[in-house]
């Protein structure tokens, strides 16, 4: 039993008035009130800080099985407790991919033994990810996967793709799209514009990920099944998403950090921790990105961690692999560009980065401080101003292009499924 | 008293209950003929009955072809892969050619769609329809409509369930017909992948879940899964086919312990329907073969015999 005492409860839905007694037990938040007392239970005075429902990232690259020298499920885990996430979708370009419900079950093992916060392994719409055959997705969904992607790819047969969409509706799943057409990023490794002429560097073009959103917004309309949108980083896209929603059509949209927070321009030192999948784009881009999420175009924010050894990104800007780590940084960042800002409110914020994940990937008992609610909460000193140093990522890799900025919003204790699993 | 009145036979849309019951009780006259010592009546003798398989079938074919002989009809058989549609000869062409021969009546099964339509309208013979591509199978909905009389009484309100790849199904489609037409609550049951565009617009329920498909059913019919689908893109594999929709003792419990259970042949075993089931007590699989002679005897009879001579 866990007694926090002098909350200052934020949900999406707003702040509660005055400070507020949270008793959890057995995981979940029994009774919210004033002056709540109870014997034998572990007391922890928040003191008027922040206390938010636990972030719920819908895309982090946790690496295992296969690149355990980049990240491994306890070192991801550590890294999303300290930026105040307690729930995390596994992507499954791992190796061997999520594509069975054998390797399901041991990310879901392994997740266990760590114990820190929720992993939900996502599953491979196709076979290896390869894109030529559906994976056994009622298999998937029974070993407990509630979503189903081919992060990394996009599916590029339409014909596949509406059988995808079709074949997950009836498993129950919720398709993913990393929306890239290959044919057009070519050998891109920035956003095309003046920026990549300038350094002579080749070009991914916007266009790149319209005509995927473009098409699987026709699938979702003609099928009248859910898409969902990952890291969207173009105004073009925001723009077809927006209309989409207009006309009723049921599809979803995240945002990165780094898609509102950087610009191309990021590149031009040739820190290849400014190499991403989609890149850094234009500023009227990052412009878009942020008025999407304010008027909800966006429903939320994920970070696309992905994490790369200082080998793999010691290359030249062409050969190193595109990722950067965004878990402990995410908050601070939505602090720093968007709250500050006057972009959203604290609680729109919230709502980004907790409830909206856990109403797409139809986690009920989440993203919300509530009573009955599972007990996954962040105590957050939301004033708080800190340097991003890289001696201080629990993550495995350092691949972040913000190291050096200094940042609002730190995280005092994460607290999931009753337990305090950060510091 | 009904009348068969139609020229041809091509499928069940405008065929009347009336005329389905017509069917049934002639077919019942027949298979009594058929469990004799000496398996024939003279209803049409003198008559030629052309089997024009465009499609490779052996248990349809053989079927029309005992049915035609037990009434006395002269066969005879003609296979495309030996004829001179390998030498480009057209469908339509051919079977001129073969009216050209005075035949009586000529049964035809194409892998495309309409084919029969088009023999019908270019030639001046009783066109009977063995199976167009996906479209209809007129003669095996009618033997599965028999064979559930034959057993359960009339069907008015009783649960039918269609489990398989109903998209690529005529066997499906015709059933569908007939069942509706005879007032049964029809349910198709599969992967959302198979499911044809607009299905409920033909009346029937449409489930992805089995369980829910098979509780209380009066009938359960199997459709063939063809292994080719999992490479066609519509499902994943074979195994997860099986894992959700197979026809297993344990699942066929849900259904009423009087429920038949029905396949249209070829079956295969473990896929589509388990072996114990298949050969079970509730299984009629067999009977419906014994019943696809008499349906299509009756067929012939009514299509062919009661023209005054």
């Amino acid at each position: 039993m866990l007694l926090i005492k002098n909350a200052r409860i934020i949900n999406a839905s707003g702040e509660l008035p005055g400070l507020k007694d949270i008793l959890i037990e057995d995981g979940k938040i029994t009774r919210i009130s004033q002056g709540l007392a109870c014997d034998g239970a572990v007391v922890m005075d928040a003191a008027g800080k922040a206390v938010m429902p636990g972030f719920i990232d819908l895309h982090v690259h946790l690496r295992e099985p296969g690149r355990e020298d980049k990240e491994t499920i306890a070192s991801g885990s550590r890294a999303a407790v300290k930026g105040g996430f307690t729930s995390i979708f596994a992507m499954p370009n791992t190796t061997p991919a999520m594509d069975t419900a054998q390797v399901v079950q041991f990310v879901f093992d392994q997740a266990k033994k760590v114990g820190l916060v929720n992993v939900y392994p996502v599953g491979a719409i196709t076979k290896n990810r390869d894109g030529a055959q559906l994976t056994e997705m009622m298999d998937l969904r029974r070993a407990g996967c509630l979503a189903v992607t081919d992060d990394g790819k996009s599916v590029m047969n339409a014909g596949l793709m509406r059988r995808a969409m079709e074949y997950a509706g009836m498993a129950g799943l919720l398709v993913m799209q990393h929306c890239q057409d290959p044919s057009l990023t070519g050998a891109g490794v920035m956003n095309e514009s003046l920026v990549c002429t300038r350094l002579g560097l080749k070009g991914d073009p916007v266009v790149a990920e319209t005509v995927i959103v473009a098409r699987d917004i026709e699938l979702a309309h003609y099928l009248g099944t859910p898409i969902h949108f990952m890291h969207i980083s173009a105004a073009r896209s925001v723009e077809l998403i927006r209309r989409a929603k207009k006309e009723g059509i049921p599809v979803t949209a995240e945002a990165a950090p780094h898609h509102f927070s950087l610009s191309d321009e990021a590149v031009k030192g040739f820190d290849t921790a400014t190499k991403v999948a989609p890149p850094l784009r234009g500023m009227a881009d990052v412009v878009a990105v942020k008025e999407g999420l304010k008027d909800g175009t966006i429903d939320c924010i994920a970070t696309d961690h992905a994490p790369h050894t200082q080998e793999d990104k010691e290359l030249d800007f062409d050969a190193a692999p595109p990722g950067l780590i965004g878990l402990e940084t995410a908050f601070g960042l939505v602090m720093k560009e968007l709250v500050d800002a006057g972009i959203l409110t604290l609680p729109q914020a919230i709502d980004k980065l907790s409830f909206a994940p856990a109403r797409i990937a139809g986690l009920a008992d989440k993203g919300v401080i509530a009573e009955g609610k599972d007990a996954d909460m962040v105590i957050m000193d939301v004033e708080k101003e800190w340097l991003v140093r890289r001696d201080d990522f629990c993550s495995k890799s350092r691949n972040s292009p913000f190291i050096g900025w200094t940042l609002k919003g730190c995280v005092d204790t994460t607290i999931c499924g009753g337990k305090v699993v950060y510091p | 008293m009904t009348e068969w009145t139609q020229k041809h036979l091509l499928d069940l849309d405008d065929v009347s209950r009336d005329e389905i019951e017509l069917v049934i009780e002639t077919a019942r006259s027949f298979k009594e003929v058929s469990a004799r010592e000496v398996k024939k009546v003279p209803a049409l003798r003198g008559k030629t009955v052309a089997l024009l398989f465009f499609e490779p079938s052996t248990r349809t074919r053989v079927s029309f072809e005992l049915a035609a002989k037990r009434l006395s009809a002269d066969t005879l058989s003609i296979a495309a892969s030996a004829s001179s549609v390998t030498k480009g000869e057209s469908v339509l062409d051919t079977a001129l050619n073969i009216e050209a021969m005075n035949v009586d009546a000529m049964v035809v099964r194409h892998q495309a769609s309409g084919v029969p339509q088009i023999l019908a309208q270019g030639t001046k013979t009783v066109i009977i329809n063995a199976g167009d591509g996906c479209r209809a199978h007129p003669t095996q909905a009618l033997l599965d409509v028999f064979t559930m009389v034959d057993k359960l009484g009339p069907l008015d309100g009783k649960k039918v369930v269609i489990v398989g790849d109903i998209l690529h199904s005529r066997v499906a489609r015709s059933n569908i017909s007939a069942l509706l037409t005879m007032g049964a609550h029809v349910v198709v049951c599969g992967p959302s992948t198979l499911m044809p565009c607009g299905v409920e617009g033909l009346g029937v329920e449409v489930t992805t879940r089995i369980d829910r498909a098979l509780d209380g059913a009066d009938v359960v019919m199997a459709l063939r899964m063809q292994k080719e689908r999992q490479n066609e893109l519509f499902l994943p594999s074979i195994t997860e086919y099986i894992r959700e929709f197979c026809i297993t003792s344990e699942r066929l419990k849900k259904a009423r312990p009087t429920a038949l259970v029905m396949h249209p042949g070829p079956t295969n075993r473990g896929v589509e329907i388990a072996a114990d089931v298949a050969d079970g007590a509730q299984s009629v699989i067999l009977e419906q073969v014994t019943n696809g002679i008499a349906v299509r005897m009756a067929v012939l009879y009514l299509l062919l015999g009661r023209k005054t001579e």
